[in-house]
């Protein structure tokens, strides 16, 4: 039985630091590459993998994202192949989630992919398009499966507005950094900070925050307010500039170290 | 009969369709576009103005023009033609357009961004923008830059920036995810001039409002002219505006049918095409529950048209409810049906049509003969064919001499 999302923050917390969170979508750049990178992030100090789910029109997603996700589903990358990436790397150990639009899981089948999920060992699945008025069928069965539900705050949300999002999310609340979509920034929006003390007094859970963190040291910054940072494009920006696959790791794995100090800075 | 008003039960829905399923960051910009919008809708000062700029500028109304020789094709039926393509700009995506830079500059939101298929939306924001001193972006799906260059050379003059579309299929459903990147980035100053009835809610609703003047018109003037209500409404359906404008004047009418045609590009068989009603099924994509071309994965599946303006994978939420419920019908019409109804309208009414509206002009045609020549049908001319002649030329082996000539080949040589 995996870990589940709430024991990583708490043993996060009990050694005084936030949790890390890398993000890499399956098939990318192959399914059993996509595997190695993950297992290598795991051991290098990442604490939760985002295993996303490669998607046609990913309109929250900057260039590199929908570059590595176009690559992803040129190779052939399905539901199936995410859901098999999930049981690789939950049997190598690794606390995973799922990152998907919500058009291919209402297509899956909501029961069948809770399900499916579940089965594979994934905890979580964030779901960036899914709003709390349309997310019924989703929350009743999460609840079934024992599968935490991600949904994502704005610096534009109202205060009632994050407390109607957190009152159905568990595992963590997601604070998206910035008015914008997925890639590196140079800084990490002062709003970020904002917007999690905003949402502080609204929910108990752990909150992370994510879109722009690229530098060890942003990572440090971010991890003084927020009790997760999530890191994305500027893995794949790695994984993309990288002249092999071997290469590909190691460069990852360096990020990751990086990273992982920073959280503990 | 006024049972079909009744679907909108649950704010943003038809159905099961509709809703709202964007990124969080948008939740805002909705909620705030709604309030605006019914309280402008409600807003007698804003309500004149509008309708004073419809009349002075748009052109309002515009005329119900009889169809007798076109009507001889449609097995005899008679066939009005709504006249959108005699609005200011071409096209009847001027009367969403005004609407929404108005609400912006209630708003009090300086920069209009928009996505374009066949170019006539965007050229309707850039002229917007430009009479109300706005900056306007418009983003295009590079294959559509280039099968409607002479739209993009008009929203260039008119002061927009147009951006071309490199993602995905580089054609509108590529635009409007670009247009969306944009908006979550820059909210704050900038308003979303969607072109169609699809999208998060209150888009849908917003934009078949400013519509209905439309088929408001066509209603009166009907009346005006036969004395009575037609037996039939029709029009092409791309993400459905036009199609939505005309058929909200007789959709508590039952006795009218309504019937709308999507693109069967090569057709339906052959994958490719824009038959979301014939070939899609129901899914979620830019933001609302609808018909979607997909795969068993739920991937979009990329359309194809030889119009730009019914090349899209999704349609209005609203249409899927219409679809579901029987009160109105869509067909598909292939491209060479299409040609052919283009090609008509020009030798029998002197109207070169926009290559959208052709489809439903070729509905009609099979329509007039199914219904008979008792039968009264009002065809949606939503756009005039400008836009279109270097296609339309090729289409049917033209030769283009002179230096109009050379200018259009050189457009069309870098057309597929
Ligand atoms: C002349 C014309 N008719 C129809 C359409 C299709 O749009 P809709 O279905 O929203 O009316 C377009 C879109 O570009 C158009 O330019």
């Amino acid at each position: 039985m995996s870990r589940r999302l709430a024991d990583v923050f708490v043993d996060a917390r009990a050694e005084n630091r936030a949790a890390l969170i890398g993000y890499l979508p399956a098939g990318f750049p192959t399914a059993d590459d996509c595997v190695a990178l993950i297992n290598a992030m795991v051991a290098a100090g990442v604490d939760v993998i985002e295993v996303g789910l490669p998607y046609s029109d990913p309109l929250m997603d900057g260039p590199v994202i929908q570059a590595a996700v176009e690559r992803a589903l040129l190779a052939g990358t399905t539901t199936d192949v995410v859901l098999d990436t999930v049981r690789r790397v939950t049997e190598a150990g690794a606390v995973a989630v799922v990152m998907s639009y919500w058009n291919p899981i209402e297509q899956y089948g909501v029961e069948e992919f809770a399900a499916g999920l579940a089965q594979a060992g994934g905890v979580g699945v964030i779901t960036p398009d899914l709003t709390p008025e349309e997310a019924g069928p989703w929350i009743a069965a999460t609840d079934r499966h024992g599968i935490d539900r991600i949904f994502l705050v704005a610096p534009s949300s109202t205060e009632e507005r994050i407390a109607t999002v957190a009152s159905v999310t568990s595992g963590f609340v997601y604070a998206a950094s910035t008015m914008g979509v997925t890639g590196a920034r140079t800084t990490v929006s002062s709003g970020a900070g904002d917007l999690v003390a905003r949402s502080r007094p609204l929910t108990q859970l752990p909150i992370a925050v994510g879109l722009g963190v690229s530098t060890g040291e942003q990572a440090a910054q971010v991890a003084q307010y927020a009790d997760g940072v999530i890191v994305g494009s500027a893995f794949i920006r790695r994984v993309l500039d990288a002249p092999d696959a071997d290469a590909a790791i190691e460069a990852v794995s360096g990020l990751a170290r990086e990273m992982a100090a920073g959280v503990r800075a | 009969m006024a049972v079909m008003q009744e679907h909108e039960v649950v704010a943003g829905h038809y159905g099961p369709y509709g809703g709202r399923f964007v990124p969080e960051a948008l939740t805002a910009a909705l909620d705030q576009l709604d309030r605006e919008f019914r309280s402008a809708i409600a807003d007698p000062v804003f309500m004149a103005r509008l309708h004073e700029l419809e009349r002075t500028y748009t052109g309002r109304p515009n005329p119900l023009t009889p169809a007798r020789r076109f009507a001889e094709h449609c097995g005899g039926a008679t066939v009005y033609l709504k006249r959108e393509d005699l609005n200011h700009t071409g096209s009847h995506k001027i009367n969403n357009v005004l609407g929404q830079a108005l609400l912006a500059e209630r708003m009090g939101k300086t920069r209009l961004i928009a996505e374009t298929g066949a170019g006539q939306h965007g050229v309707a924001t850039a002229t917007a923008a430009a009479l109300l001193g706005l900056e306007c972006v418009v983003y295009m799906g590079e294959e559509d830059t280039r099968r409607q260059a002479l739209n993009v050379a008009r929203m260039k003059l008119l002061g927009a920036e147009v951006v071309p579309v490199t993602t995905g299929s580089m054609t509108l459903k590529d635009a409007i995810n670009e247009a969306m990147r944009d908006w979550v980035s820059s909210v704050d100053q900038t308003h979303y001039v969607l072109g169609t009835v699809t999208g998060p809610a209150p888009f849908p609703e917003v934009v078949r409002t400013f519509h209905q003047v439309i088929g408001r018109e066509a209603r009166a003037q009907i009346l005006e002219a036969e004395g009575r209500l037609p037996d039939a409404v029709v029009a092409c359906v791309g993400g459905g505006s036009n199609a939505m404008g005309l058929f909200s004047g007789f959709i508590d009418d039952a006795s009218v049918q309504l019937r709308g045609y999507e693109a069967g590009g090569s057709g339906v068989e052959t994958g490719k095409h824009a038959a979301r009603f014939a070939a899609g099924s129901p899914g979620v994509l830019h933001g609302a529950r609808t018909y979607v071309m997909q795969d068993q994965w739920g991937q979009t599946v990329p359309s194809h048209s030889i119009s730009a303006g019914l090349d899209y994978p999704g349609v209005g939420p609203e249409h899927a409810w219409l679809h579901d419920t029987g009160r109105a019908t869509y067909a598909p019409i292939n491209d060479d049906e299409a040609m052919e109804a283009f090609r008509v309208l020009c030798r029998t009414e002197g109207i070169i049509p926009a290559i959208e509206t052709a489809h439903a002009l070729a509905g009609a045609m099979r329509l007039g003969r199914e219904l008979g020549p008792d039968a009264i049908i009002i065809v949606n001319l939503s756009g005039r064919g400008d836009k279109d002649v270097a296609t339309a030329a090729r289409w049917f082996g033209i030769d283009l001499g002179g230096a109009a000539g050379s200018a259009l080949e050189i457009e069309m040589a870098e057309g597929r």
